[in-house]
């Protein structure tokens, strides 16, 4: 029978199963074929932060979305065309998100009574009505696996352990995604155990083989490669992005790079990352608590190192004394936050935008700390090197604001040419016929020199006491304490920032919209929405939340209303409104999860209709 | 002198042939402790000290956290950090492990070191990082006006404990030795002597070296360690540790006690041959610790010297090491080709 190939533009899949299905492998290869096949694509992680929580239950479902099209895409999508449930938990946890005619791919080997009762189902949906508004393709996946690698020397548990890699397999055949990687990337995984390697591979292919027969399936999808912008691409998440930029940092700088790091989710990929590429002289360091992690990554600044620790949130709090210091010596540090949702351990491998007033404010006394905070995965390379800047630049701690949507996130990257990134090297002090004074500081910069051990006629005595302005010796004259309080943050403010750009494409237009981090790709993707139902919006986005741009106060009362959705209570809000005495309409959503394009362009509509 | 795969001591860091004096390591700041201080003479312990080591001042850094005996580094005329409260051996690790080529010294008290710092002390021993860490132990908390310490005797009046203090004290020995480390000594303020011939093998000693110095609070805890001092008595009580010599003090010896571990008998009473000779390069630790306890209850005897110098790698070394590899294995870091190490595509 020859099948119907239909044409789409873009498709969002969802692959939902327990978490120890393997569906963030899964999902993994299914973006590595996609990326490797030219669409554009954005993915959305979302799993427990159980290792494996209790099977078959609703705790313990782990998924992994993808958003591929024929055009340049700027979110994970809001809601699946496709489910794959590998269990009737991974299907009551996902249904809410499905709309009405999405199909839905259901694994009817685990949708036995028992898997049933525990997710509260008291009849199989599979097998009444209350699946008749979606499409549903009823699969024994574990058994048709199984039965597949028969011939194999392979445990039953091993052989059903594949039925993600034939649940792949299907997915491959039903969007047309080359295969030959999938196969080269199990071969290696396996490459010790290769009868495990050969059983996934049969799994991968009894799966592909699975669509093309069977009638279940009628019609197959094609979406052709989209059009980006010329270039060699691969696809990246933002925390391996965030580590590369730190490294290129460290060679742009001429500077060694020292990570003091603990462990911490969604942080602790960047540790793993990092400790791979020692042959770049990194130094990775796993410190006993968070706050050896900075203070070892302070010390290795004095001593002349591109000091970095990596943490989320809960990590930022023990910080915070060491921030201090790095505040009063004035030595570059590069402090990584990857937000997740708190207060307190919160829900680790959840994302929000709810440290900004932290990393701002965080700390005793008058503590000024820039910060810098990537829009989407591959820009945490880019705002990594100008985190590293900064800190060079100005001798201070920087902030750079990740968050777990973009470090698990991932999205196709146009590499940069090497030769075009920022030169951000600088010169350490050497003794020159004046006295040395710790504290005499750049005129243009205000930043003081950087004068390391090892180098003769500069020794001299740092700490988180008061330092007299020059000198830097102990001082608890009033005046001075004054003086210095003020040129700490006179320091800050004068960092030069990149004036704000507004996306605005129509005259008259009496509404912006302003995001910062994360939330970059749905705003883009509402505002595109508004327009081209032929509303008025424009839009601005923040890189640098300290010190803001200089022209953001003037952008702000050039329209009639700003929205501004984030990810928290308010947090930019309320700066904003403190500085620019303008009256910003908030739009907050604390759930865990991204905002979604729809959700906001209806929002925006909202303002636009609402005088 | 310590034998190490990667060179003694002090080999891996510059030398001056420059005749250095006490004066060259002064700092022009003024000494700000309390008249009477034990902390004076362990500056110019120190200060006397440093130009035997011949090496160029700029690679010396002396780190300290807060307290007292924090203020140290303000008082030395080489490179000097005095951080935070307990965090000094983190912020040394950082420098020392990425720096090889520097003397790093870390200055701290009981409490910085036992109570706020205790966890980063327990972790730089364990990792051996290349760090003299001096331990001024006052068994007081002196900058905050007198409360008791965590090596404070059981039962010790304070501001904050009016009714006696409920803590057993750490015995800073004991727990240096439990946590890994290669070096451990003791030594007394008052004692120039003694203190300096502890911080020459202190140096020498490529790791993490832990001096505790006894050190008198005299505003506070005044003549915590007046039986060591005293003429009178100090002979008698105090136990030297040199290596390869029998443990005794003028009247008084260590012996093996029956059933395992050691006591310590009437010198009078015991043969010469019984008496323990001292091996401080043991790699089992457990007769170190058990000497360790010896000062129980508090002071009837005391050892005092170098309990325990054993031979491993330092932590700038090892990691040093790891960066070689890497770079003779998949040659020195190139950026493009990292950038490009993943699967690729390209849009034309």
């Amino acid at each position: 029978m020859t099948k119907q190939v239909q044409q789409l533009d873009r498709v969002i899949i969802r692959f939902a199963g327990d978490s120890g299905d393997g569906m963030q492998l899964t999902g993994d290869r299914f973006t590595a074929g996609t990326a490797e096949f030219g669409n554009d694509l954005s993915t959305l992680p979302n799993f427990p932060a159980e290792i494996r929580a209790p099977a078959g239950t609703l705790p313990g479902v782990s998924s992994f979305q993808l958003h591929f099209a024929d055009h340049d895409i700027l979110t994970p999508g809001d809601a699946p065309n496709v489910l794959v449930a590998m269990n009737p938990a991974a299907l009551k946890a996902n249904l809410g998100d499905l709309p009405r005619g999405a199909d839905i791919i259901a694994n009817t080997d685990e949708f036995t009574k028992r898997n049933l009762q525990k997710v509260g189902y008291d009849g199989n949906p599979l097998e009444d009505d209350s699946l008749a508004e979606w499409r549903v393709h009823a699969v024994p996946l574990t058994s048709l696996t199984v039965k597949a690698l028969e011939g194999f020397d392979i445990s039953k548990k091993d052989a059903e352990r594949s039925k993600n890699m034939f649940a792949l397999g299907l997915l491959s055949w039903l969007y047309h995604r080359p295969t030959e990687h999938t196969i080269s990337f199990l071969e290696q995984k396996f490459a010790k155990k290769p009868e495990i390697a050969k059983a996934n591979i049969a799994a991968f292919q009894a799966g592909w083989n699975y669509g093309e027969t069977t009638e279940s399936f009628s019609v197959s999808y094609e979406i052709k490669p989209a059009k980006l912008e010329p270039g060699v691409y691969r696809n990246i998440s933002g925390n391996q992005a965030l580590a590369y930029g730190l490294i290129a940092a460290s060679v742009q700088a001429e500077l060694p790079l020292f990570l003091g790091s603990y462990p911490i989710t969604p942080a602790s990929d960047i540790l793993h990352e990092l400790s791979k590429h020692k042959q770049f002289g990194v130094r990775t360091f796993q410190a006993e608590d968070e706050i050896a992690g900075v203070g070892a990554a302070l010390g290795a600044a004095f001593g002349g190192a591109l000091g970095v620790t990596t943490t989320s949130g809960p990590g930022v709090v023990l910080k915070g004394e060491t921030v201090g210091l790095a505040v009063m010596t004035e030595l570059p540090l590069i402090l990584v936050d990857v937000q997740r949702a708190g207060p307190s351990t919160g829900m680790p491998t959840k994302t929000e935008q709810t440290d900004l007033l932290m990393a701002m404010f965080g700390r005793n006394g008058e503590s000024p700390v820039p910060i810098v905070a990537p829009s989407s995965p591959s820009d945490c390379f880019d705002a990594a090197i100008e985190a590293a800047r900064i800190a060079v630049k100005y001798r201070t701690p920087v902030y750079l604001l990740s968050d777990g949507y973009l470090a698990n996130g991932s999205e196709p990257w146009r590499l940069p040419e090497v030769s075009d990134l920022p030169d951000i090297s600088t010169e350490f002090a050497v003794v020159t016929d004046d006295e040395f004074k710790p504290y005499t500081r750049n005129t243009e910069t205000l930043a003081r020199p950087w004068a390391i051990p090892g180098t003769p006629g500069l020794e001299h005595r740092i700490g988180g006491i008061e330092k007299a302005d020059g000198t830097g010796n102990i001082s608890y004259d009033p005046d001075n304490h004054d003086r210095m309080v003020r040129l700490r943050q006179a320091k800050i403010d004068g960092i030069d920032v990149p004036d704000l750009e507004v996306d605005d494409t129509h005259d008259g237009t009496r509404v912006l919209v302003l995001g910062w981090g994360s939330t970059y790709g749905p705003i883009a993707a509402a505002v595109r929405r508004i327009r081209k139902a032929g509303g008025k919006v424009a839009q601005a986005h923040l890189r640098h939340l300290n010190p803001l741009p200089a022209n953001t106060g003037e952008v702000l009362k050039s329209y009639d209303k700003v929205l501004l959705p984030e990810i928290n209570l308010g947090q930019l809000a309320l700066i904003l409104r403190a500085k620019f005495l303008v009256d910003i309409i908030s739009y907050n959503r604390v759930r865990g999860l991204p905002f979604k394009a729809e959700e906001l362009a209806g929002v925006i509509q909202d303002v636009i209709d609402s005088d | 002198m310590t034998e190490l795969v990667n060179g003694k001591g002090l080999d891996l860091i510059p030398k001056t042939d420059a005749k250095q004096t006490l004066k060259d390591f002064k700092s022009d700041q003024e000494v700000r402790w309390c008249p009477g201080c034990g902390d004076y003479a362990i500056l110019a312990a120190v200060q006397s000290f440093l130009p035997e080591l011949g090496l160029r001042r700029e690679n010396i850094v002396f780190v300290s956290g807060i307290g007292c005996s924090s203020r140290f580094p303000y008082y030395l005329n080489t490179y000097g950090f005095h951080s935070i409260h307990g965090r000094a051996p983190a912020i040394a690790t950082g420098l020392a492990a990425s720096r090889p080529d520097l003397s790093v010294w870390v200055i701290t008290g009981d409490g910085d070191a036992l109570s706020i710092g205790g966890n980063h002390l327990i972790h730089a021993l364990r990792r051996n990082v290349n760090l003299n860490v001096l331990l001024f132990n006052n068994r007081i908390y002196g900058l905050t006006k007198g409360q008791y310490s965590p090596t404070s005797e059981v039962g010790k009046i304070t501001k904050s404990t009016p009714m006696g203090s409920l803590d057993k004290p750490f015995n800073p020995i004991s727990l240096a030795i439990g946590a890994e480390a290669s070096f451990v000594a003791r030594t007394i303020d008052s004692d120039r002597k003694h203190l300096q011939s502890v911080l020459r093998e202190a140096t020498a000693h490529r790791g993490t070296s832990l001096v505790e110095i006894y050190q008198n609070c005299n505003i506070f805890n005044d003549n915590a360690f007046e039986p060591l001092k005293d003429p009178e008595v100090r002979d008698d009580i105090t136990l030297r540790l040199e290596h390869d010599q029998p443990i005794v003090s003028t009247t008084k010896a260590v012996v093996r006690a029956a059933g395992g571990g050691i006591r310590v008998a009437d010198r009078a009473t015991v043969d010469e041959d019984e008496i323990l000779i001292h091996d401080a390069h043991n790699p089992d630790p457990s007769v170190a610790f058990a000497l360790s306890r010896l000062d129980e209850p508090a002071f009837e005897h005391v050892p005092i010297g170098i309990f325990r110098q054993v031979d491993r790698p330092a932590y700038d070394v090892l990691m040093a090491e790891q960066l070689e590899q890497a770079a003779a294995k998949q040659g020195p870091g190139d950026l493009n080709e990292l950038l490009l190490g993943g699967d690729t595509w390209r849009i034309s």
